[in-house]
């Protein structure tokens, strides 16, 4: 995902959104903070035709250290990146089912968990599709109209404690969500356009 | 009336639509369907007119194209009657390194199951190829066609999805 979030300020579970808008379950994320996993380093981004993007990433062990850091780097290397809505594991290299999200200065979002990250996320309840242009920063030049559930739930483990949440979501967080889970599978956006005329060349990049 | 395919393809800048456009409302050529881009920074316009005879459409034209810079070409063309049997509609998508022959040999993979392209569009951004096409199956192909593109896609080494057109309607 790649619309514009920089300068986003992590809404606490449970806290108010900005701009009034909906609030995260709270504690969806058992009161899990990002500042848990420690500083990260940012990891260079790999573009497509690059093969870590279409193969199924390998399941994790989200206590292992190993993994912590990666979730750390994935928070570091996003908030890095201009427009950097979420990143996931093989987006740096790394073929497996761990990514990061931040949606909450988007200004379509509405439901907002702040950053997290997940591993070994799945959705298991979606409904309300609608098609949404995404784009990505491992398909820098082009974008799509892709069709997503504008309401989810998602289940998945935290880095470090490995406490399984669910959490449910919709609007922009749902679509990124679904991006980013989609990533850990091996897929990109451009596997989802819905027709011939739903790729376009990216003007800008943010 | 004659049915005319024409096409104008050539160096992009304002006013190409206007200019073939007013050429042909001019001679009485009425614009049916048209489908017209950028491709590569080229602009090309694709048409069918019903108007008068080719070579009179062409000769028009042809002052448009005195600087070099723009291709025109009018053909007479045999008006369809009634569309095509419609299949399953589904929509393919490749992806992968760039390199000769995807596009030959996954649309290869879907005529052999009688597979009809409806639409194709094909990006090269960077070193990343990609194919999107909208495509009729014959009903119950969708599964023989999948394996098909399978075979082809590990001969290329590109990805390949096939998926069911989104068909939802008001």
């Amino acid at each position: 995902m790649s619309d514009r979030a920089e300068g986003a300020t992590p809404t606490p579970p449970g806290g108010s959104g900005p701009d009034g808008r909906g609030d995260a379950p709270a504690g969806a994320l058992g009161g899990w903070r990002v500042e848990e996993l420690g500083g990260g380093q940012v990891r260079p981004v790999v573009r497509a035709p690059d093969p870590v993007l279409s193969r199924p990433g390998a399941r994790v062990d989200p206590t292992d250290a190993e993994v912590v850091r990666l979730a750390a780097d994935l928070v570091a290397t996003m908030r890095v990146s201009p427009g950097c809505v979420g990143l996931a594991a093989p987006q740096v290299g790394v073929g497996l089912q761990v990514f990061a999200v931040d949606v909450a200065a988007h200004p379509k979002a509405a439901t907002v968990h702040g950053t997290f990250v997940l591993c070994n996320a799945e959705v298991v309840e979606a409904s309300r599709w609608k098609a949404g242009r995404e784009g990505c920063m491992s398909v820098p030049e082009l974008t799509g109209d892709v069709k997503r559930a504008g309401r989810v739930t998602v289940r998945g483990q935290l880095p470090g404690s490995g406490a399984e949440v669910t959490l449910c979501t919709d609007a922009f967080e749902a679509r990124a969500l679904q991006h980013e889970i989609d990533h850990c599978a091996g897929l990109l956006f451009l596997d989802r356009v819905g027709g011939a005329h739903a790729v376009y060349q990216r003007k800008v990049y943010l | 009336m004659n049915e005319l395919a024409i096409t104008v393809i050539g160096h992009d800048r304002p006013g190409i639509v206007a200019d073939v456009a007013e050429v042909l409302a001019g001679l009485g050529a009425n614009l049916t369907d048209s489908t017209m881009t950028r491709l590569r920074g080229h602009f090309a316009m694709t048409l069918i007119c019903n108007g008068p005879a080719a070579a009179g459409v062409e000769a028009a034209l042809a002052p448009l194209c005195a600087d070099g810079q723009l291709l025109a070409t009018v053909r007479q063309v045999r008006p369809e009657t009634g569309a095509a049997p419609a299949g399953e509609p589904y929509v393919l998508s490749v992806h992968g390194a760039d390199r000769l022959g995807i596009v030959a040999a996954v649309t290869r993979a879907l005529a052999a199951a009688g597979g009809n392209v409806t639409d194709l569009t094909t990006r090269l951004s960077g070193a990343l190829y990609l194919v999107v096409a909208e495509v009729e199956l014959p009903a119950g192909a969708a599964e023989q066609v999948s394996g098909r593109l399978a075979e082809a896609a590990e001969r290329l080494g590109v990805e390949v999805t096939l998926r069911p057109a989104d068909t939802d309607l008001l």
